[in-house]
């Protein structure tokens, strides 16, 4: 089976500021990492992959290629970096016709896995919009892939439980952490990563038209960013069970929560 | 000068950090405590190709250079020092022999086991009356044709009690002193003659197995006798030495960085006079000669990592680094607890574990002082 996974270079927002002037991430000292959703996308390809193959792909500048290089280091065979000036500051619809068209470039794919949202914009809008330019089925919120024959059964999780979605392959699916043990990358791993040669796909390559994408050809634009003030502290009601249920009742009629009949 | 790492070193940087961060720093506490050899770790150190570390890649080794050997053994310190001296006695004082010394035939049967992690491994050379004095050693290696019968025991063996593999320091002629000594290898299964004595109950590094090994007339294939020629045996020791002194010096800097990240946490929680600690200039000055010394003591180990990967003379660098690597370890954690009072000095903080660990790096492949003669010999020069 072989299989192309979408990955995105993102700054470690673990710690992030927001830059409360500019409404822009500080992104000064702050280490670049891979994105967490997408690192389970590669994982759960390289437990699929078997006698198949595993291409990497991630739309960014240059220096994404230490993100390539990581997942090269964590078994995938092939990296390909869709890098350009005229990419800068697509949003996710030009993004998403980027990658589409580089996917159509690479070709040769039984299945496209990508992380469910990148930690920087929290879209998780790229997987989708990708799977409707290259006209395949999509399963989102996914955990579990099950393959069998042409088929896929994919865990797909939901608010309060899963469902499991059967679909045909080719397709796309936007992958959850799983659950699964990390992967690290071994020290040979890691040396073969840098022996490999990375392919530079530019806007050229991949045929696509400026309208289709960069900053000029995206529908959206942010406007402003900005850390929402912290939510009021709870209450603790404290007393006995018959004390505490009516004080909530009252709370909640009080919020119109509730109402009596 | 480029004093910074290439982007691989970086990598392995990175890769090593998390894993020491996620799969060895929770246990560390936990096998200090019991006490407990961590074999789980072990295997998952081995799964990464971390105890073929100095093996070369025909033998299934990772193969890596000098430096990077130096940010795997800094980054595992960090997390627990008796999984670094655990991974250490095996890459470095046991492998070494084989890798740079072993003949072909040697190499090929012992390397790959090594590589893999199916055997761990150790390197045996202190007895009781052979410390600092190296070429006393007591443990005879007599010819009967094609063998070696081997008589006497170890003391202080790192690893000595689960090792599947030892290299151990005899004599085949004790009036020839240094001259007389040869090096021999173990496969401990099964070996008859070979038996594990007391395991040493000590004062730090309490998750490795230190052990007595003992040899009752142990007979061994002339094949396992390193470099296969008798008299070696003290130029290899030395060699394994001065490679190790870079490995404990390192291990001293990752003990000590462990304690500073941990005081550099506490002074912004903890408050005093109704000031965080940090405020006070008492602590920042402890905190800047903390910092700067371990710097500095860093610096040392990867001058002379660097100089071993140039396949330069690394011996007075690695001696410095390992006398001062030791004694920043000492400094940093003793200064550490007493950043942190009587929080440093129970056992729900890990300040009085670094503290202990600390200390051995001044003592264990040679002490501070034998440090101090080697640095000595490298500036006088020979028969000074």
């Amino acid at each position: 089976m072989n299989i192309i996974v979408c990955i995105k270079q993102v700054p470690d927002t673990t710690n992030i500021k927001i830059d409360p002037k500019k409404g822009t991430l500080i992104r000064e000292g702050v280490p670049s990492i891979m994105n967490p959703d997408d690192k389970h996308a590669l994982e759960a390809a390289l437990k699929l992959k078997k006698d198949g193959k595993v291409t990497v792909l991630s739309m960014g500048p240059p220096q994404a290629e230490e993100a390539l290089r990581e997942a090269l280091a964590m078994g995938a065979d092939d990296a390909v970096l869709l890098c350009d000036i005229k990419f800068a500051g697509s949003d996710t619809w030009a993004t998403a016709n980027a990658i589409s068209a580089a996917i159509k470039k690479i070709g040769n794919y039984d299945l496209i896995l990508c992380g469910r949202q990148a930690i920087d914009g929290d879209t998780a809008q790229v997987g989708p919009q990708m799977a409707e330019q290259l006209n395949l089925p999509q399963v989102t919120y996914v955990r579990k892939i099950e393959i069998n024959a042409n088929k896929i059964n994919a865990e797909r999780v939901l608010e309060d439980g899963y469902e499991i979605v059967e679909t045909s392959l080719p397709a796309l699916l936007t992958l959850v952490k799983s659950g699964n043990d990390p992967v690290y990358p071994s020290l040979i791993g890691i040396q073969k990563a840098y022996e490999k040669e990375i392919k530079t796909l530019t806007a050229a390559d991949i045929n696509i038209d400026e309208s289709r994408t960069g900053l000029n050809s995206s529908p959206t634009s942010v406007v402003k960013s900005f850390t929402p003030p912290p939510k009021g502290g709870g209450v603790i009601l404290e007393g006995s069970i018959s004390d505490v249920s009516k004080k909530l009742i009252v709370i909640l009629k009080e919020k119109e929560i509730i109402q009596e009949f | 000068m480029d004093l910074s790492f290439n982007k691989q070193q970086l990598m392995i940087k990175k890769v090593i950090t998390e894993f020491a961060e996620k799969e060895i720093k929770p246990y560390a506490s936990e096998i200090d405590q019991e006490p407990r050899f961590p074999e789980e770790i072990v295997k998952k150190m081995a799964k990464l190709g971390l105890m073929g570390m100095s093996i070369p890649k025909k033998y299934g080794g990772s193969e890596l250079d000098n430096v990077s050997q130096t940010i795997i053994m800094e980054e595992v310190s960090k997390a627990c020092a008796s999984t670094s001296v655990t991974m250490g006695a095996h890459t470095s004082l046991c492998c070494y022999p084989i890798v740079h010394h072993g003949t072909e035939e040697q190499k090929q049967r012992f390397l790959p086991k090594l590589a893999s992690g199916e055997y761990l491994g150790a390197f045996a050379l202190t007895e009781p009356e052979a410390g600092s004095d190296a070429v006393n050693v007591q443990t005879t290696a007599v010819k009967d044709r094609d063998e070696y019968i081997i008589n006497g025991s170890k003391i202080f063996i790192t690893n000595g009690g689960k090792a599947d593999f030892i290299n151990i320091v005899t004599t085949t002629d004790p009036a020839a002193r240094h001259k007389g000594l040869a090096i021999f290898a173990i496969e401990t299964k099964n070996q008859k003659g070979f038996s594990v004595g007391k395991k040493e109950d000590k004062l730090g590094l309490r998750g490795s197995n230190t052990s007595e090994i003992i040899f009752q007339d142990m007979r061994l294939p002339k094949e396992n006798l390193i470099g296969g020629k008798e008299g070696d045996g003290f130029k290899i020791a030395m060699n394994v030495f001065n490679s190790g002194r870079i490995g404990i010096g390192i291990q001293g800097v990752g003990i000590a960085q462990a304690a500073f990240d941990e005081c550099l946490k506490y002074v912004k929680e903890r408050e005093q006079f109704g000031r965080k600690l940090h405020k006070f200039q008492a602590i920042q000055f402890m905190l800047s000669e903390m910092a700067t010394r371990i710097e500095a003591a860093r610096l040392l180990c990867y001058e002379a990592a660097y100089l071993k990967d140039q396949g330069k003379n690394y011996i007075k660098e690695a001696a410095m680094a390992k006398l001062y690597g030791s004694d920043v370890a000492m400094e940093v954690t003793r200064k550490a607890i007493q950043i942190h009072g009587g929080y440093g000095f129970i056992k729900d903080y890990p300040l009085e574990r670094f503290y202990r660990d600390a200390k051995i790096t001044e003592i264990y492949e040679g002490t501070s002082e034998i440090q101090k003669l080697v640095i000595a010999a490298q500036l006088l020069g020979k028969g000074f």
